[in-house]
């Protein structure tokens, strides 16, 4: 951008794709505030009427609103323990030489190609059935009784789905800041007589810090919004023990047509998603400052 | 103590013989330098007695304990990476103290001798800083005081200066040489430059191909070359080399003698030729003169030279500064 011709150019040459990128994203959010103002139900179009606040009201002292919030903390929590405890210690392991090392990686990564409501099915009805799944195979060839995984500990059964499939992305990550990491600093420890572990403790694991962040940052915005996997396996039950709040949202739409509430949930959504943006960023997010 | 002798040490990587049948005797306290072309095997010979690597055959000796079996830091040495290899989240502190805090010291020991090492290299002010705050010297002596500080039997440096600036470089050439001296540890140096090769050994391992050619002190290097790679290697402009027939020497294929070494004459005597490039350096001239036959030779004259390129001029060699080598390139004679 040397002069002042190429300058204005190139802003004239940008204002079409921000301008649409913009209406992308305002038109939804106005019409979102909009809704989120009437007294909306699918089942009654005729009649709408202009309501406040009130549908925020609603969402807000519906019990249900406190366990879905519950439910989506403790969601993204886990699968974000499980993927980064699993994850590093796999990316490790990708990392030595090993023989045939390109296919092993093909195999790890693979799980994040297969689509959420595919692999949720393979989940629910090849490994987690209760009857004909692996899971109880497994268990009654040890003479155990299996575990009805949907019905026992639904919550629990949604995470081990969402982090099976978010480990290869964590893995992924992990492993390619492991190859960026300096041969001669690791050759340098073995001459300062580092154990293995020290040099992981000491070395690997603060050169990890900043991928950690990453993949903390990217999948807490993913992991907020898991939706197929609820819907294929538990649809949110039993009771509301699966239920986050995008699957909140989505039956207040859906399930009970009430478009004016479901419109204030996802905004309620949008300042959650926030919150916990800032929080991250402050807990994290310094790590990512060079 | 740390007298390191190599026995017929050899290192394959697959089919690919780096290192053939290196044997050498390290004295206890001397300074020696690997110095070759890049490629000569002379990092991985140094990595060898490092142990970072594991050797194919032959022994390696550190104080008459055969070491080949024994893991990097159990063999007592310490060494200076050419990308200093910091830790780069630790303090200068943290990088130096990481060694004896490996081998379990107690706290106020490892203070102590911390503060001692960064005494010695001026790095007392810089303690509490990170790597990255550091300029280059600074982060160079940083890597030294790590290998000081665990008192080694030997340094092992790795072509330190290579990312230093001149200027810069020259200055650290000598405080490492002043270190060592004053520490009096062994050490052993790698390097592709032959000017800190000749200023900083006690003795120079000349390395090509992965043998070594020569292990000499600098002058004995660079008087009495043992073959015609050591006289090219070592000298700066290069030896010249002319056929040995070409001047009236049959029994000789190839007769080297050094710019420095070539008189030169407006009329009369020795091989005529014609100056096709005069290079004015100001305390030196170097004439690259055109002998046709005899092929381009480079003089090296003291001080500012009146010639200029297209001059015709005869170049006499010194008849005692000459280097015959016969068909295998072998020196003849002594």
């Amino acid at each position: 951008m040397a002069t002042q011709q190429t300058q204005v150019l190139g802003r004239a040459l940008l204002t079409p794709a921000v301008a649409l990128l913009f209406i992308w994203m305002i038109v939804p959010l106005a019409m979102t505030i909009y809704f989120s103002t009437l007294h909306y139900s699918l089942l009654d179009s005729e009649t709408w009427s202009f309501v406040g606040l009130e549908n925020f009201r609603y969402f807000l002292t519906d019990p249900a609103f406190l366990t879905a919030l519950q439910n989506t903390l403790v969601l993204v929590g886990s699968v974000l323990a499980i993927t980064i405890l699993l994850g590093t210690p796999l990316a490790l392991l990708l990392d030595q030489q090993v023989i045939g090392r390109s296919i092993v990686r093909l195999m790890v990564i693979a799980p994040f190609f297969v689509m959420p409501t595919v692999s949720a099915l393979v989940w629910k009805n090849l490994l987690m059935h209760p009857v004909s799944g692996l899971f109880a195979w497994l268990a009654t060839l040890v003479g155990a009784t299996p575990i009805d995984w949907f019905n026992d500990a639904p919550l629990l059964a949604v995470i081990l789905i969402v982090a099976w499939q978010w480990l290869p992305f964590a893995t992924l990550i992990l492993l390619t800041a492991l190859q960026s990491q300096d041969e001669e600093q690791k050759e340098a420890a073995e001459m300062d007589g580092a154990s293995a572990l020290s040099t992981f403790i000491y070395l690997t694991l603060p050169h990890l810090a900043r991928p950690i962040t990453v993949v903390i940052l990217i999948e807490t915005i993913f992991l907020l919004t898991v939706f197929a996997e609820i819907f294929v396996t538990t649809g949110g039950g039993p009771g509301l023990q699966t239920t986050n709040i995008a699957f909140l949202i989505y039956s207040q739409a859906l399930i009970q047509y009430d478009v004016g509430n479901a419109s204030a949930g996802g905004l309620v959504a949008v300042v959650i998603a926030n919150i916990v943006a800032f929080f991250l960023v402050r807990i994290v997010g310094r790590n990512l400052e060079a | 103590m740390g007298q390191i002798t190599l026995q017929g040490v050899r290192k394959s990587f697959g089919p690919v013989n780096i290192i053939k049948d290196a044997n050498l005797d390290i004295d206890n306290g001397s300074f020696v330098v690997f110095v070759g072309p890049s490629g000569c095997g002379k990092t991985t010979l140094l990595r060898l007695i490092a142990g970072l690597e594991d050797v194919t055959g032959g022994q390696i000796l550190i104080d008459g304990k055969n070491v080949v079996d024994v893991p990097p830091a159990k063999r007592g040495l310490s060494m200076v990476f050419q990308s200093y290899a910091l830790y780069p989240h630790m303090s200068v502190r943290g990088n130096i103290a990481f060694g004896l805090k490996m081998a379990g010291l107690p706290r106020p020991d490892i203070d102590r001798k911390v503060e001692a090492a960064a005494a010695t290299l001026n790095l007392t002010p810089y303690l509490d800083r990170k790597p990255r705050e550091l300029s280059g010297g600074q982060r160079q002596r940083v890597a030294i005081g790590r290998a000081i500080v665990r008192e080694p039997k030997a340094f092992l440096f790795d072509e330190p200066l290579s990312n230093l600036d001149a200027a810069l470089r020259v200055q650290m050439r000598l405080e490492v040489t002043k270190l060592q001296k004053q520490l009096g540890t062994t050490a052993v140096y790698v390097t592709h430059d032959q000017v800190e090769a000749m200023t900083m050994a006690d003795k120079i391992v000349v390395l090509n191909a992965g043998n070594i050619e020569q292990y000499g002190s600098p002058l004995e290097l660079y008087e009495r070359p043992a073959n015609l790679f050591v006289a090219g290697f070592i000298g700066s402009p290069k030896m010249n080399f002319v056929p040995g027939e070409a001047v009236g020497e049959l029994a000789v294929a190839t007769l080297g003698v050094r710019p420095e070494h070539l008189k030169i004459g407006k009329e009369g005597e020795g091989w005529p030729g014609t100056v096709s490039v005069a290079e004015h350096l100001g305390s030196d001239t170097f004439l690259y003169v055109d002998t046709g036959k005899l092929g381009m030779l480079t003089a090296r004259c003291i001080g500012e030279f009146s010639l200029k390129a297209g001059d015709r001029v005869w170049l006499s060699p010194d008849p005692a500064r000459l280097h015959r080598f016969d068909k295998d390139g072998a020196v003849i004679g002594t």
